[in-house]
């Protein structure tokens, strides 16, 4: 019922109607023809249903122990978790192309299931072009890396998982992230739809921007995860390595993070029109691009754990087709698309103009340091590397002017702002970053971590002041404050919870810079002290867990004398892969990680010493906790009634008379 | 505000941000370009004590141990291309997936008595994968053939005869 067969065959049949999904809507919207175009939803959520079966099959193979199949015995074994053997489905190359799949083709249904609303025309051509770029994937998936391939004779047992990679935030940071990846094709797929249809509109932003928030949200979320993850399980002590990994998740947040402002224009003054199009292309392209550095081994990195070059020719050709493809019709249709509305440069309009430059600025200077070395290795031979030393410098100074619009921003009013009268909103506000600024001044050293400091505490009162300056705080009774807290739109309050989350998350990379660090080589029963806390080795005993043996710590830290926490690090040893790993012992209380990780061992009886490394991580959670707040902020404007109704009935009827 | 004043100052906008960009790349590239360089390479032409650069290459089996300054612990091993060994020293644990006779690299900088000072120490994510920079430099200098088989152990490279392509 559920064998490799099946799964195959229903891969076979979803990437057929993909296939479908992509001809047949265009050709009929193409001769006007609306019952060849109602056919669109149908196939999309057929598509889906074979998909889905077909991943369930995978994972009925992996969870029942079938090591006949090639990618399960390669990947697990029967003494695995069964967490782990469902999630260890999309941790291998295979599991996660159909895993990315099928997240497309949930995003097709969506569209269908969602898009009631929309002109038939356009959902047709956008489920099209969904369509055609899962079908490019799937075929991928058959051709390249099929992941239901059998293998003669079946061994005993599977070689089981990298242990690294056994862990509960690992388990779900590829869908969370590849949902956040593929999510920006629907805001694709409208562009390309708008580019034929040669029309974009007041209305198209207000489709499109929904979709565009949705996967921005996954993307941060999984950015944040992703991050955390190499936090508390590497042992490194750090965040984020600007890996080229990484910064392929990076670029297509910042695009992503433009496009989802340059659409509230389109949405209110139908400007930017062809520079949101442009994003939306862009940002899907760095998404694919995103998924094609991993892949290939182009870029090498510690994360590429799926390194194959000869399937990268696959890819690259998918994506001349689907990028370069967008990009000619782009150049051909975009002049047809004229711009209506007028703004002056103070106005909200010219802050979104404002921020679009600046997260632009920002991604091409990531996008050079993450090409760049690549490309000197293949013209001039010369191995090279640019690590976090060259993206602080030039990321840091660009976002500081972000962080300062970012706060005048939503204050000022659409069109034409009276810079005189924003600011008399923003003296709180102003008052509130200067007190910070000697915070930062007082607890901080650098010149950028007190600008970005200070700068990030103005983001957050300056949403915050906003906010209550909306719901007339100070000016009407308590009933008027109620009633205008209620008809304030949830994008609006959104808005403002995405920016305070910006703010946290600035703050905790500020508080990490004046990280510190020890390494110490200790006897049991020795203390160290490290920025005013003593930590004392305890003890250190051995013992064997499930499917490895264990050497734990015992670490004590006081502080001032008084007594903190006990913290346990661990190294384990997996015998089966002869791997060890370090689990981390963090304790924290939201204003500083205390953050513990044991070494080796060194020599014997009473003259044994543990190598210890000792962080204190000044607001460390406030990065992630950032990070989820954005989300949040994300997820509460998508709930936003003018996001769930659409576009204004009027303008939909008048779409469907020209179409 | 008529069409063409804002497009200027959108342009304007764009020049400034873009440029600004430009040379904040520019400035940060020509000081914090990090060159790799294999063993060989060091000796040959060693670098200046303030240029970071990331070695690479093949920890060679039984050179690991351990120098106690006081109370921090350094640990000191060979990286070796096959022609030439640097002693590398670094302060902190080593990565779980370091070993000896496996590929490393490492990220610091040449001191003026020809050793090497890491300040970080990468090893790869899994057995089978070596670092890009370190098999170039292998088959380069013919020490490894990948049609041949897996890597050599490296103790034996510099007893090693090259092996010819084909052979």
């Amino acid at each position: 019922m559920f064998g490799p067969e099946q799964g195959h065959f229903a891969l076979a049949l979803a990437c057929v109607l993909a296939l479908v999904q992509f001809a047949v809507p265009l050709w009929g919207a193409n001769r006007r023809d609306a019952r060849l175009v109602g056919l669109a939803p149908y196939l999309a959520v057929s598509q889906l249903l074979a998909l889905g079966y077909s991943f369930l099959c995978l994972v009925m193979c992996a969870v029942s122990d079938d090591f006949s199949v090639q990618n399960v015995a390669a990947n697990s074994a029967v003494s695995k978790p069964l967490l782990y053997k469902i999630t260890g489905v999309w941790g291998n190359h295979e599991g996660s192309v159909l895993l990315w799949t099928l997240i497309l083709a949930v995003c097709g249904g969506a569209v269908s299931l969602f898009g009631r609303n929309l002109p038939d025309i356009l959902r047709g051509r956008v489920l099209a072009i969904l369509g055609g770029v899962s079908a490019g994937f799937q075929m991928f998936c058959l051709l390249t890396s099929d992941p239901f391939e059998r293998v003669f004779p079946a061994p005993m047992d599977g070689q089981g998982m990298n242990p690294l990679l056994q862990d509960p935030g690992l388990a779900f940071h590829p869908p969370i992230l590849y949902t956040g990846y593929v999510g920006f094709a629907v805001p694709f797929a409208f562009a390309v739809a708008a580019l034929i249809e040669g029309r974009v509109d007041a209305a198209w932003g207000r489709w499109v921007r929904p979709w565009a928030v949705a996967a921005w949200c996954f993307l941060t979320c999984g950015i944040a995860l992703g991050s955390w993850w190499s936090y508390y399980v590497l042992g490194w002590g750090g965040y984020w390595f600007w890996d080229p990994v990484e910064n392929a998740s990076l670029i297509p947040w910042l695009t992503g993070t433009a496009l989802v402002h340059s659409a509230i224009v389109v949405e209110k003054r139908e400007g930017l029109k062809i520079w949101t199009v442009l994003l939306a292309i862009a940002t899907f392209s760095f998404s694919l691009s995103g998924t094609f550095l991993v892949r290939s081994g182009i870029l090498n990195s510690v994360h590429a754990f799926a390194n194959d070059p000869a399937r990268g020719v696959f890819i690259l050709a998918l994506l001349a087709i689907v990028i370069g493809g967008s990009l000619a019709l782009f150049a051909w249709r975009a002049p047809s698309l004229t711009s209506t509305g007028l703004f002056s440069p103070v106005s909200r309009e010219g802050s979104l103009v404002l921020n679009n430059i600046l997260l632009c600025s920002i991604c091409a200077v990531v996008v050079t340091g993450t090409m760049y070395p690549p490309f000197m290795q293949l013209l001039a031979g010369r191995t090279i590397s640019v690590g976090k030393p060259f993206f602080d410098a030039a990321t840091i100074p660009l976002t500081l002017p972000l962080l300062l619009a970012m706060g005048v921003g939503t204050a000022l009013p659409w069109k034409r702002a009276q810079l005189a009268r924003t600011f008399s909103h923003l003296y709180a506000a102003a008052g509130i970053a200067a007190i910070g600024l000697a915070l930062c001044f007082w607890k901080l050293s650098g010149i950028l971590p007190i600008a970005c400091g200070a700068l990030a505490i103005w983001v957050i009162a300056a949403s915050v002041s906003d906010v209550l300056r909306r719901i007339g705080l100070g000016h009407t009774s308590a009933q008027g404050v109620w009633e205008r807290m209620k008809n304030l739109p949830r994008s609006s309050w959104g808005a403002a919870l995405a920016h305070i989350g910006a703010g946290i998350t600035i703050l905790g990379l500020c508080g990490m810079s004046q990280a510190e660090h020890a390494i110490v080589e200790v006897h049991i029963g020795e203390t160290r002290s490290l920025a005013g806390d003593d930590w004392t080795l305890l003890d250190v005993h051995d013992y064997i867990g499930p499917n490895y043996k264990a050497m734990q710590a015992d670490i004590a830290i006081r502080h001032n004398g008084k007594f903190v926490t006990i913290l346990h690090p661990e190294k384990r040893d997996f015998t089966t892969q002869s791997q060890t790993t370090t689990e981390v012992a963090i304790h924290t209380n939201f204003i500083t990680d205390l953050y513990g990780v044991v070494g080796d061992r060194h020599g014997t009886g009473k003259d044994t010493t543990y190598v210890l490394r000792l962080h204190r991580n000044p607001l460390a959670p406030w990065m992630w906790l950032g990070g989820l707040v954005m989300a949040i902020g994300g997820a509460f404007s998508l709930s936003d009634r003018r996001m769930r109704i659409g576009a204004p009935k009027r303008a939909a009827a008048r779409n469907m008379a020209r179409a | 505000m008529t069409r063409k004043t804002r497009r200027l100052w959108i342009v304007i906008a764009c020049l400034a941000c873009v440029g600004s960009a430009a040379a904040l790349t520019l400035r940060a590239f020509s000081s914090n370009i990090v060159f790799f360089m294999a063993p060989s390479q060091v000796k040959a032409s060693p670098p200046s004590p303030d240029r970071t650069i990331r070695l690479g290459g093949m920890v060679m089996a039984g050179s690991l141990h351990r120098i106690n300054e006081n109370g921090t612990p350094v640990n000191a091993f060979q990286v070796t291309d096959g022609q030439a060994a640097v002693e590398v020293h670094y302060t902190g644990i080593l990565p779980d997936l370091f070993r000896e006779g496996q590929s490393v690299v490492a990220l610091g900088t040449v001191q003026k008595d020809g050793g090497f000072t890491a300040s970080e120490v990468l090893a790869k994510h899994d057995e089978t994968y070596m670092p890009k920079e370190v098999a170039d430099e292998l088959k380069r200098t013919g020490k490894w053939d990948p049609r041949f088989g897996k890597a050599p152990d490296a103790s034996s490279w510099d007893t090693m005869t090259a092996k010819k392509a084909g052979g």
